[in-house]
């Protein structure tokens, strides 16, 4: 159920989180050492820009992935499709970002 | 009793588009067999009912694909003891078309969308024009080579999951040859052809499952061949926006 | 080995990105929601975060980073493929994308407990 333009929205926001993932990995293997606390958490993203940006981007990409990546999927195992299968699509997408949004603001905000 | 003449439990599929069943026959076993002379030998000799498709028997028309075991193959190229399962046999029309009765399917679904995704040559010149040289080692020749040895069995087409879950899909046979004629240099409307391959049924969809490539009798790649078409339409998209 | 129209690697390779995919995407949710608690309720988080000490926790946390791996490997395998010349060894791809995620995985798990 993908013409080109959504096909090239979906690789495109893959490969522009392809070095987020990684980051996002890599600093979950370091903060992961001796446990996880609140704290520590915040004690790294509160008031910073920089995680702000990071976090905020990486929401945006994996909402229009995301939402992309199970309207292929809704589609071939359900059957969804035409207006339904649009709206299910753009609702996890608004949700993804409304959640995410929430998220990011809440470890960086201070 | 004699006990040299082996039995085999042939289960064979009957019905048409409203359903159907398995129905179970003892065929003989021999030397050498084919799935096409068993299921030849049950209309035969068990039912003259049975309805199944065949014509050159040698592996050349495509014309006797049906799913054996669970799995797309030509019957007349397919030797019973490479698939016997203990003395078992499945034998069903082809996945992915409707079935007309028992093993025929109704193929128009798949040569519907072979004229949709644009594999038609669109001419360059006419008859009056020298004929145009080729040079038969231009990559784009030896591209477009790979995959005109396709004969349209459906194989490809059933065996691919992607084609089961979307009813739009163009599906691999029809998108290799798409990509036939775009690396063909006599061809005239590279654009159209693109366009016909990124609707909602084109070749975006294709998840790079590979059965097609592991099915395909004549060892074509149509998988490739769908990568080539995302390759030159993405970067189509990013020159021009279509 | 037998070959059925679903059992071969490059199929495997398929089902794992998608079964990743659909399981990161549900993940996600609680993910976001557990994270902004952070403001809200800083101690309910820390109540989960020392909950998530809890050693089948651990267990569940490497499946998530083996899924996350092993999607965006597979899928700059796809990129590759779709976008770059084609190559025919996508098996190997397919193998070592699964290989380079485990290590990944592997190595998070072991900092983790």
């Amino acid at each position: 159920m993908l013409d080109i333009r959504l096909y090239m929205l979906q690789r495109l926001s893959a490969l522009f989180m392809g070095p987020f993932v990684l980051i996002h990995i890599a600093v979950m293997i370091y903060a992961i050492q001796g446990g996880l606390s609140t704290g520590e958490i915040l004690g790294r993203t509160q008031g910073s820009v920089t995680w702000f940006l990071f976090y905020a981007m990486f929401v945006i990409a994996v909402s229009v992935h995301s939402a992309i990546g199970l309207r292929v999927i809704v589609h071939e195992f359900l059957g969804l499709k035409g207006f339904a299968l649009s709206t299910l699509t753009w609702t996890i997408c608004v949700v993804l970002l409304f959640m995410g949004g929430r998220a990011v603001t809440a470890v960086t905000m201070l | 009793m004699s006990d040299s003449v082996k039995l085999m439990d042939v289960a064979i599929w009957r019905g048409d588009a409203t359903g159907g069943a398995y129905e179970h026959f003892e065929v003989p076993a021999q030397e050498s067999q084919t799935i096409l002379d068993v299921v030849s030998w049950i209309q035969q000799n068990q039912d003259a009912n049975l309805t199944y498709r065949y014509a050159c028997r040698v592996g050349m028309c495509g014309s006797c694909a049906m799913m054996v075991n669970e799995t797309p193959r030509w019957t007349c190229r397919t030797h019973v003891k490479k698939v016997l399962d203990g003395n078992k046999l499945t034998v069903a029309p082809l996945r992915n078309l409707p079935v007309i009765k028992d093993l025929a399917t109704d193929m128009d679904p798949f040569f519907d969308k072979w004229v949709e995704a644009e594999g038609v040559h669109h001419p360059s010149k006419t008859r009056d024009d020298a004929i145009e040289l080729i040079d038969p080692k231009s990559s784009a020749r030896v591209e477009a080579s790979t995959g005109i040895e396709c004969i349209n069995c459906s194989i490809c087409y059933a065996a691919c999951d992607t084609v089961a879950g979307n009813t739009d899909y163009l599906g691999p046979a029809a998108l290799q040859r798409s990509w036939t004629l775009y690396n063909d240099a006599r061809d005239a409307d590279k654009q159209g052809i693109l366009d016909a391959v990124s609707g909602t049924g084109g070749c975006h969809n294709c998840h790079s499952q590979g059965s097609c490539a592991v099915h395909c009798p004549n060892d074509l790649n149509p998988m490739k061949a769908i990568a080539g078409l995302k390759r030159a339409t993405a970067m189509s998209f990013l020159k021009n926006g279509r | 080995m037998k070959k059925t129209h679903r059992g071969h690697p490059l199929w495997f390779a398929y089902a794992l990105h998608r079964a990743s995919g659909l399981g990161l995407a549900v993940f996600l949710p609680f993910h976001f929601y557990i994270l902004s608690m952070a403001l809200t309720q800083p101690e309910r988080l820390d109540y989960f975060l020392h909950f998530a000490e809890n050693p089948l926790v651990k267990v569940a946390e490497f499946g998530l980073v083996f899924g996350l791996a092993i999607h965006m490997f597979g899928g700059l395998r796809l990129l590759a493929m779709e976008w770059l010349p084609w190559s025919d060894n996508q098996k190997t791809l397919a193998a070592a994308a699964l290989a380079v995620s485990f290590l990944i995985s592997v190595t998070f798990f072991l900092k983790a407990i």
